[in-house]
């Protein structure tokens, strides 16, 4: 498989800060490859420099086989996280703008868009300002994609439909690179790829990111009496519920923090976001306080 | 304004009797749109309760509604006064040009609170929310997520009996999120009681309770769990897109296509190649928003 998009050993230096290193990341064509990673982790920076916005320090970026220039630019649809639409023009007038500069013509308007084409894009439910995006950025069949924070502010159904949209680009062959904050989205990815501190830290599907981690579950008769104890005791404790979750502690430790309180302690599977602060403290321990 | 007949009723909570916070058979219009319809939501002490919904539900308005900011047309709001609840707005209410520690002194003094005892207790909520290096630097220069957090101890510094908290997550990143989160835990241990929207079900799903608003109307309500055993009909997986009407019935969901059969009997009478799924709270949710939609659902 040639990939679309190719990072072989990327660094990217501001001045005495490293923004990014070493990064090695496939995008190929049918894929959907999640970009994870907290604030500062390195993402914008790397999506910069595949856009071709920003050059590299060490390492290569291809994209289609050769660097990045302004005609592998018309092959990639882009949604950034604010939208990049015309505010005062409507979905109709936004699309027809990105197909004049791409070259492109004759998209139809997303279903859901079509009661709003006459409207203004600024007066539209976010959700339907991020269908005329999707639109926009598909309009001139781009073989890659890349997605900042594609459903942010969007419910449910709205997010599914989104989804929809960004599963059928990759059916239909086209490479899709989507950062998001969100790991009930990252299963909609076929591979994810984990940043902290400007390097990759995990790379795989979430179940292999996971593995057999556990954390340790607390079922107590009155959760904030045993998030007292364990707060005291300086154990690292979140609420899940009624219950409770310690991860990055045994429960012999967290039986003992809990003293006499009546509840029940057991080891169970840790979830992708519990794995992902894990390998974010270790890639900056100060990061993850 | 013209709003009339809904009933506001103002309470301080006390030890012996603790009075439950919500709204009860609420409306709201605005104009001929109408944001909230019939709707009901007990928010308990030391209880966090979800509001979910997308772009427009509703949250907003309801949320408004408990921080005493608004009056609805009929129905009944339990509350605290004013200064006995913290309200973070969509738009996080932070001064930009002033710092992080000026931002919470201005605050809480605001509510009364001694300055020792501010800075005790800003100390420890900055501190474990991973804001305690950036106490002297101007809010306006924070992250997204780091003005979030500042938004949340500027809300509960004053240990109010109710907080409550419009999409504090929303764009935020993930160990930002953390951050705020072991706010809203903390909160809810020393008995607060605290509502919040969000539009991401794993974050409800953390929460003790949960409303499913969608056009300004209640589409389920309980824990997570009473939701997902409450989704009408059957679920199914299916390894592609179904055809025809089944289609507006179905949706996209980890490389797979679940489709939602009104009828329970679908349980018995899918595709060969699908399997019945059990569903979770992003499913039921999702059905629930289905049913609601015209032509959604048969």
């Amino acid at each position: 498989m040639s990939a679309l998009a190719s990072c072989s050993k990327v660094t990217r230096r501001f001045g005495q800060f490293t923004a990014v290193r070493e990064v090695d990341l496939q995008v190929g064509p049918g894929e959907i490859v999640g970009l994870l990673g907290a604030n500062g982790a390195g993402k914008t920076t790397l999506i910069r420099m595949l856009l071709g916005l920003l050059g590299t320090t060490g390492g290569e970026v291809t994209l289609f086989g050769e660097p990045p220039s302004r005609l592998t630019r018309s092959r990639i649809g882009y949604v950034p996280q604010r939208l990049g639409l015309y505010d005062d023009l409507t979905p109709t007038e936004n699309l027809e703008f990105a197909e004049a500069i791409f070259g492109a013509g004759g998209t139809a308007l997303p279903e859901p868009v079509r009661p709003y084409a006459r409207e203004l894009v600024g007066s539209l439910p976010l959700g339907v300002q991020r269908q005329v995006a999707f639109a926009q950025a598909l309009s001139h069949q781009p073989d890659l994609l890349m997605l900042d924070e594609p459903t942010s502010g969007v419910g449910p159904l709205g997010r599914a439909r989104l989804w929809e949209t960004i599963g059928d680009a990759a059916e239909a062959g086209a490479g899709v690179l989507v950062t998001t904050h969100y790991m009930e989205e990252a299963q909609e990815c076929g591979r994810l790829v984990i940043m902290a501190d400007g390097r990759v830290v995990a790379a795989g599907t979430a179940a292999e990111i996971v593995g057999s981690r556990q954390v340790v579950g607390v079922e107590a008769e009155s959760w904030p009496t045993a998030f007292g104890a364990l707060e005291q005791a300086g154990l690292q404790v979140a609420l899940a519920g009624r219950g409770l979750r310690v991860p990055g502690a045994d429960p012999a430790q967290v039986r003992r923090a809990l003293g006499d309180l009546p509840a029940v302690v057991r080891q169970v599977p840790a979830t992708l976001e519990e794995r992902f602060f894990e390998l974010t403290k270790q890639a900056s321990p100060e990061a993850a306080a | 304004m013209t709003r009339h007949g809904g009933i506001v009723t103002v309470a301080r909570q006390d030890g012996a009797d603790q009075p439950s916070w919500g709204v009860d058979e609420v409306c709201v219009s605005y104009g001929k749109t109408v944001a909230l319809d019939n709707v009901t939501l007990p928010v308990p002490a030391g209880q966090v309760t979800a509001v979910v919904g997308g772009d427009g539900a509703g949250k907003s308005t309801l949320l408004r509604c408990l921080a005493g900011v608004l009056a609805p047309d009929s129905g009944t709001v339990r509350r605290p006064p004013k200064e006995r609840s913290g309200y973070l707005p969509a738009t996080s209410g932070i001064y930009p040009d002033l710092t992080v520690t000026e931002n919470l002194d201005f605050r809480a003094r605001g509510y009364g609170v001694s300055r020792q005892v501010v800075r005790e207790r800003a100390a420890e909520y900055l501190d474990r929310s991973g804001l305690a290096n950036a106490s002297d630097r101007l809010a306006g220069q924070l992250s997204g997520g780091m003005r979030q957090k500042l938004a949340v101890i500027a809300a509960m510094l004053h240990h109010p009996d109710l907080i409550v908290l419009d999409e504090p997550t929303t764009g935020v990143d993930p160990v930002s999120r953390s951050g705020l989160w072991w706010l809203i835990a903390r909160a809810a241990a020393e008995g607060c009681a605290i509502v919040l929207a969000t539009t991401y079900l794993d974050e409800a799903e953390r929460c003790s309770s949960v409303l499913v608003l969608e056009g300004g109307a209640a589409l389920a309500s309980g824990t997570a769990e009473k939701i997902v055993a409450a989704m009408p009909g059957s679920l199914r997986a299916l390894p592609a897109r179904p055809e025809g009407e089944a289609a507006a019935r179905s949706w996209r969901r980890a490389g797979r296509w679940r489709v939602w059969d009104p009828d329970p009997a679908g349980l018995d009478t899918g595709p060969a190649d699908s399997e019945v799924i059990a569903p979770d709270l992003q499913d039921a949710v999702t059905v629930a928003a289905l049913a609601a939609t015209p032509g959604g659902a048969a």
